[in-house]
C-alpha cells in the first residue's frame, strides 16, 4: 500500500503538509521558532510562513495565552493577517463571518485574512463551537483582539513616522499621516517581529473577555461587516480541493473500522479471528477492554473484516424501552433530578385553580437524529506518550482532554487539529471517532483513520432527547389569559461535558453524573402573563447510558419541542377566543418589542390576513392552511409562518411556503445568515413531518436513510426571509434560532387547514388522519 | 488482487485492487480524489456520485471491476479552482451550500441533467436531484444554481 501514500496532486498539498506535521507533534512555539525540518513543511503552507517569518524564538509559551496579543493575530511582512481561533467552521460559514469582523476592526482588506482554526497547539481555548454562540461570544473576543492589534500598530506607526496617533489614519492595512503623504504599511511596521504585547484577558471559554477596553469602531462606520462577503471555503468545496477530515491522509496510515455491540456494557465473550482469515490486508483485530475494532491496510479490507468478524457478545439487559409510548410514560412518571425555572411570576397554580376556565394539553417530541451526511471520522497517530489527532470536533480542547484521559497522558502531549466534516448540528461535541482512532492507533503503533459505517452512525450517534411537555392556562371572564404553566420533561444530554465516549467506556473509563439539561428556551417566554411559570425538568436516563439511545444537544436543543408545545397551545387559546392567531400573540408579546417587531414583519411578509383559525372549510381533498409561531433562542428572536396543504384522503402534509422574520441584532453577513435560515426551515420541516428514531428493546431500527427518511427536493418549501438588522445591538447567533418555531408554525397551519390539532411529532399521515378523526368526534374546548 | 485499468478524468490510471472493491474507495484511497465522498455506502444518499459513461452513478455501489473501460468523471474532472466549470461557478455565485459534503453529488447529477436537457424546468431539476440527500438544507440554493448554470433567470 505504500504507493498509495505518495502524494501526487496539488489538491493534496495540504494533506501533505499535515503528513509532515504528524511526523512530529509540534508546538506553536516550535512553529514560530521555525526550527528544523518543519520549516520545509510550513513553507508549503502559505500563511504560516508569514507567521514564521515574523516571530522571534521564545516569543511564546507552548500554550497560547489569551493575554498575549501574538496568540490571536499575526501579521506577515506582506501584510497578510493570520487569525488564530479555536472556534471551528461546522459548515455554517462562521470562518468567513469572523474574518469579516477582524478585517473590519483591523482596517485591512477582507482577502488579507487567513484563519488558523482549531489546532490546540496554536489557539486559545474559546470554548466549544455550539449554541449559536460563536458570533455572540467569539465575535467580540476577536473583534477586541483586532482592535488592540490596531492600537498597537498605530503606536508603532506613531513612533516610526514621528507624529501623534491622532494624526494617523488607516486604509487597507496602510497607516497614513493625515495632511501629508507619509505612510507605512502594517507589514513593514511589524517587519517580521512579534508584538510581544500583553492585553487584558479574563474568564475562560465562551466567557473569555479579551482587551475589553480596546477602542472599537462604531457600527455606523462598518464597510465589511454587514455585507454579503462570499464564503471563503465554497470555491474549494465545489472543485474538490477542500480537505475534509475524511480526506486527511498521513504516511503509513492504516484504516480502522469499529465493531459495535448491542450496548456499551456488552463484553466480547469470544472473538473468532478465524472468521476473517481469508480477507487479505488485515493488520490487527484490536481488542481492548470491551472495545473491538479492525485495522487493515485498505479501507475495503477493514470494512469487510468488521462486517465478517464473528464476535459473541455478552448480553446485559439493554434497558432500552420497548417503544415510544413507554418512553413518554417513563418521562411522565419519573422524578426529575434537575429543574430550572425559566420564568416564575405570580402564582400559576392558584390562578388556574380559581379560574373561570382552564385548559391543559400534553405534547410529545420523539428522539431524533443529527443525521450527519458524513459518518464520524478521525485520524489518530499515537506514538509513545504523544498523540496527534485530526478530528472534526466542535470542541478540539474537549477532544484533547478526552483523548489525554483515555491515554493517561497530560493534555499537552495531545495535539488535536480540527478538520471540517459534514454539518453536524451538535453531534460532534461528542467526537466519538477520535477515541476509536486513538485506541486503534495505540494498538498498532501507526496512524489509523477510522470512519464509521452508516449503520454505526445512525445506530450510535447520540440522539436528540425525547420530550414530554405539559401546558396549562387559565382565562378570566373577559377571555384574557391570566395564567400560564409550562413544564418540559426531557432527558438530559448523557454525553455532554466531560463524559467519556463509547471507546473510553469500553476500555473501562467511567462517566459520572446524570448529564446536562436539554436547554431551556421556548415554552412561552416571549409572552408575559400575570401568573406565569415555565420550568424545564431533566428526567434521569440510564447513566452512563449504555444503550444506543445516548443523547446530546441536537440543533436548537429542546426548542423545537418546547416551541411546538407552547405555540400550539397559544394557537388553541386563540382559537378558543375566536381571535386571529397573530393578533392574539401580539396582545401577550407586548412587553417584548423585538418579538412584536418580528411578528409584524413576518405577517407583512406572508401577507397575513386577520381571521380566526381554522380556515373556512373548502371542498375537495386538499385543505389549505396557514400557521404562525414566534420564539427566542438566547437573545435572537424569530417569527415564522407556514402555508401547508393537507390531503384529507391520506393525511399527507406538504409545506408549500415558509416566511421568516429574524432578529439576531447586528448582522455580520446577510447572505450567510439567510443561508442558515433557509437550512433551518428545511431541516425543521423535515424534523416536523418525518423524523422519529425507531427502536425497541432489542435496539435501534433506524439504521439507514430508508428507515430514517429526511426531506427531499420534492417536498422542499419555498422560503421568504426578512432580516431585521439592529445596528444598536451586539451581533447575536443565527445558526439555530430559526429552526425553533418551524414545527409549531406547521402544526398550526395543519390546524388551520383541517381543524385537527397535532400533539405529537412528527406529523406523519397516520397522526394527521388520527387527529382529523379526533377533531370531528370531540367537542372543542 | 487484480490489476485494473480505469479511465478517470481523461487519464488512464492503473490500480492493484480486489476486483470487488467498490469504486469509491479506489477513487479516494488509490487515486487520491476528494470529489466522491462516503456518505452511506448503500446507494441511498448520493455523496459518492461520479459520472460513468454519461450517467450519474453511486460509486459506493459499483465494483471497481465493473468500471473498467468506462469513462469516469469525478468532480475534479469538471473544473478546477482556477478554471471552474460553469456549474461550479453557478454554485459559487449562488453560495449553494453550507457544509457542501453532499454537493459533489448535486453538481454531478446537475451536470448529467443539463447535458441531456439544457433548459430544465424547476420540477425537472427537483426530480433529477430528488435521490440526493442534503442535511444542511441547501436545496433552494442548489435549484437556483442549476437554473443559473442553464442560463435561466434566478430570483433570490
Amino acid at each position: 500500500m505504500d504507493s498509495n501514500m505518495k502524494m501526487t496532486t496539488d489538491a493534496n498539498m495540504e494533506a501533505k503538509t499535515e503528513a509532515n506535521m504528524t511526523a512530529k507533534t509540534i508546538s506553536r512555539r516550535q512553529v514560530l521558532k521555525g526550527t528544523g525540518a518543519l520549516v520545509v513543511a510550513f513553507n508549503l503552507f502559505d500563511p504560516l510562513s508569514h507567521v514564521m517569518a515574523q516571530v522571534a524564538p521564545g516569543a511564546l509559551n507552548d500554550e497560547p495565552q489569551a493575554g498575549a496579543l501574538d496568540s490571536w493575530i499575526a501579521i506577515g511582512r506582506d501584510g497578510k493577517v493570520t487569525v488564530f481561533t479555536s472556534k471551528v467552521d461546522l459548515g455554517t460559514g462562521i470562518e468567513t463571518a469572523l474574518s469579516q469582523i477582524v478585517a473590519e476592526e483591523l482596517d485591512v482588506p477582507f482577502k488579507a485574512i487567513k484563519m488558523e482554526v482549531g489546532d490546540t497547539t496554536k489557539t486559545v481555548d474559546q470554548g466549544v463551537t455550539a449554541g449559536s454562540r460563536t458570533i455572540e461570544r467569539a465575535g467580540p473576543q476577536l473583534r477586541q483582539a483586532a482592535a488592540a492589534t490596531r492600537q498597537q500598530l498605530l503606536k508603532m506607526a506613531s513612533a516610526k513616522l514621528a507624529v501623534p496617533i491622532e494624526q494617523l489614519t488607516v486604509t487597507d492595512g496602510v497607516v497614513s499621516v493625515m495632511g501629508n503623504g507619509k505612510k507605512v504599511s502594517y507589514g513593514s511596521l511589524v517587519a517580521g517581529r512579534p508584538f510581544n504585547v500583553q492585553i487584558p484577558a479574563t474568564g475562560v471559554g465562551w466567557d473569555l473577555k479579551v482587551a475589553p477596553d480596546a477602542h472599537v469602531k462604531s457600527p455606523n462606520d462598518y464597510k465589511i461587516v454587514g455585507t454579503s462577503v462570499p464564503r471563503v471555503d465554497l470555491p474549494t468545496k465545489f472543485t474538490a480541493s477542500f480537505v475534509y477530515t475524511q480526506d486527511v491522509r498521513v504516511p503509513g496510515m492504516l484504516h480502522g473500522r469499529v465493531v459495535r455491540p448491542a450496548t456499551v456494557n456488552s463484553k466480547p465473550a469470544s472473538v473468532d479471528e478465524e472468521s476473517v482469515k481469508d480477507i487479505p490486508g488485515i493488520v490487527k483485530i484490536v481488542r481492548e477492554g470491551s472495545f473491538v475494532g479492525v485495522v487493515a491496510q485498505t479501507e475495503w479490507a477493514a470494512i469487510q473484516a468488521a462486517k465478517a468478524l464473528k464476535v459473541t457478545w455478552t448480553t446485559p439487559e439493554t434497558k432500552l424501552p420497548a417503544n415510544s409510548d413507554a418512553v413518554y410514560d417513563y418521562l411522565l412518571k419519573t422524578k426529575s433530578f434537575a429543574q430550572r425555572p425559566v420564568v416564575n411570576r405570580g402564582n400559576a397554580d392558584a390562578a388556574i385553580s380559581q379560574a373561570v376556565k382552564s385548559y391543559e394539553a400534553t405534547f410529545r417530541w420523539p428522539f431524533q437524529m443529527h443525521g450527519m451526511m458524513a459518518p464520524s471520522c478521525a485520524v489518530a497517530d499515537v506514538q509513545g506518550n504523544k498523540a496527534t489527532v485530526y478530528a472534526p470536533s466542535q470542541g478540539p480542547f474537549d477532544t484533547r482532554k478526552r483523548v489525554a484521559t483515555l491515554l493517561g497522558v497530560p493534555e499537552d502531549k495531545v495535539q488535536v487539529i480540527y478538520r471540517e466534516a459534514a454539518g453536524c448540528y451538535g453531534r460532534l461535541g461528542t467526537d466519538d471517532a477520535a477515541e476509536d482512532a486513538v485506541v486503534m492507533s495505540r494498538a498498532v503503533g501507526k496512524p489509523v483513520r477510522v470512519q464509521w459505517m452508516r449503520e454505526d452512525e445512525h445506530g450510535w450517534e447520540p440522539k436528540g432527547p425525547a420530550q414530554l411537555l405539559t401546558v396549562r392556562a387559565a382565562v378570566d371572564a373577559s377571555g384574557n389569559v391570566v395564567a400560564w404553566d409550562f413544564l418540559d420533561r426531557s432527558f438530559p444530554w448523557t454525553e455532554s461535558g466531560g463524559q467519556p465516549l463509547i471507546a473510553s467506556r469500553q476500555v473501562g473509563i467511567k462517566g459520572e453524573g446524570q448529564g446536562a439539561l436539554n436547554g431551556t428556551g421556548g415554552g412561552g417566554d416571549t409572552y408575559t402573563f400575570e401568573n406565569q411559570r415555565i420550568v424545564a425538568a431533566a428526567i434521569p436516563w440510564v447513566k452512563p447510558d449504555p444503550t444506543p439511545l445516548r443523547t446530546s444537544p441536537l440543533r436548537a436543543p429542546g426548542d423545537l419541542a418546547r416551541v411546538f408545545a407552547s405555540e400550539s397551545f397559544m394557537d388553541e387559546l386563540a382559537a378558543a377566543a375566536n381571535a386571529d392567531p397573530l393578533a392574539f400573540r401580539l396582545q401577550y408579546a407586548v412587553k417584548n418589542q423585538r418579538a412584536v417587531d418580528c411578528l409584524n414583519a413576518v405577517g407583512k411578509l406572508a401577507n397575513w390576513q386577520a381571521r380566526p383559525a381554522p380556515a373556512p372549510a373548502a371542498s375537495g381533498n386538499i385543505a389549505k392552511g396557514r400557521g404562525i409561531a414566534v420564539s427566542a433562542r438566547s437573545t435572537t428572536v424569530v417569527a415564522a409562518t407556514a402555508e401547508v396543504e393537507v390531503d384529507r384522503s391520506n393525511g399527507e402534509v406538504t409545506v408549500k411556503k415558509v416566511a421568516v422574520a429574524h432578529d439576531c441584532g447586528l448582522i455580520i453577513n446577510p447572505d450567510g445568515l439567510k443561508n442558515q435560515i433557509e437550512g433551518n426551515v428545511i431541516q425543521g420541516t423535515s424534523r416536523a413531518l418525518m423524523e422519529e428514531v425507531k427502536f425497541d428493546a432489542s435496539g435501534i431500527h433506524s439504521l439507514d436513510w430508508a428507515s430514517y427518511p429526511i426531506l427531499r427536493y420534492e417536498k422542499i418549501p419555498s422560503v421568504d426571509i426578512v432580516l431585521i438588522d439592529r445596528k444598536d445591538m451586539p451581533a447575536l447567533g443565527g445558526g439555530e434560532p430559526s429552526i425553533g418555531p418551524i414545527p409549531a408554525a406547521i402544526a398550526n397551519a395543519i390546524f388551520d387547514a383541517t381543524g385537527a390539532r397535532l400533539r405529537e411529532a412528527p406529523f406523519t399521515p397516520e397522526r394527521v388522519l388520527a387527529a382529523m378523526r379526533s377533531a370531528t368526534t370531540s367537542t372543542r374546548a | 488482487m487484480a490489476r485494473i485499468s480505469l479511465r478517470v478524468n481523461n487519464q488512464t490510471r492503473v490500480v492493484e485492487a480486489d476486483p470487488q472493491t467498490p469504486l469509491l474507495y479506489v477513487l479516494r484511497d488509490d487515486l487520491e480524489l476528494h470529489g466522491p465522498r462516503f456518505g452511506c455506502g448503500l446507494g441511498q444518499c448520493g455523496a459518492c456520485t461520479v459520472i460513468m459513461d454519461g450517467k450519474a452513478v453511486r460509486s459506493c455501489s459499483v465494483a471497481v471491476s465493473a468500471a473498467q473501460n468506462a469513462k469516469i468523471t469525478t468532480l475534479e474532472g469538471l473544473g478546477t479552482l482556477e478554471h471552474p466549470h460553469p456549474l461550479q461557478t453557478a454554485f459559487i455565485e449562488e453560495q449553494a451550500a453550507q457544509c457542501a459534503y453532499c454537493m459533489n453529488g448535486m453538481i454531478l447529477v446537475a451536470k448529467v441533467l443539463l447535458d441531456k436537457n439544457a433548459h430544465p424546468s424547476e420540477d425537472e431539476i427537483k426530480e433529477a436531484l430528488n435521490g440526493n440527500l442534503c442535511r444542511c438544507g441547501s436545496h433552494l440554493r442548489v435549484i437556483r444554481a442549476v437554473k443559473r448554470a442553464a442560463g435561466e433567470p434566478v430570483s433570490a
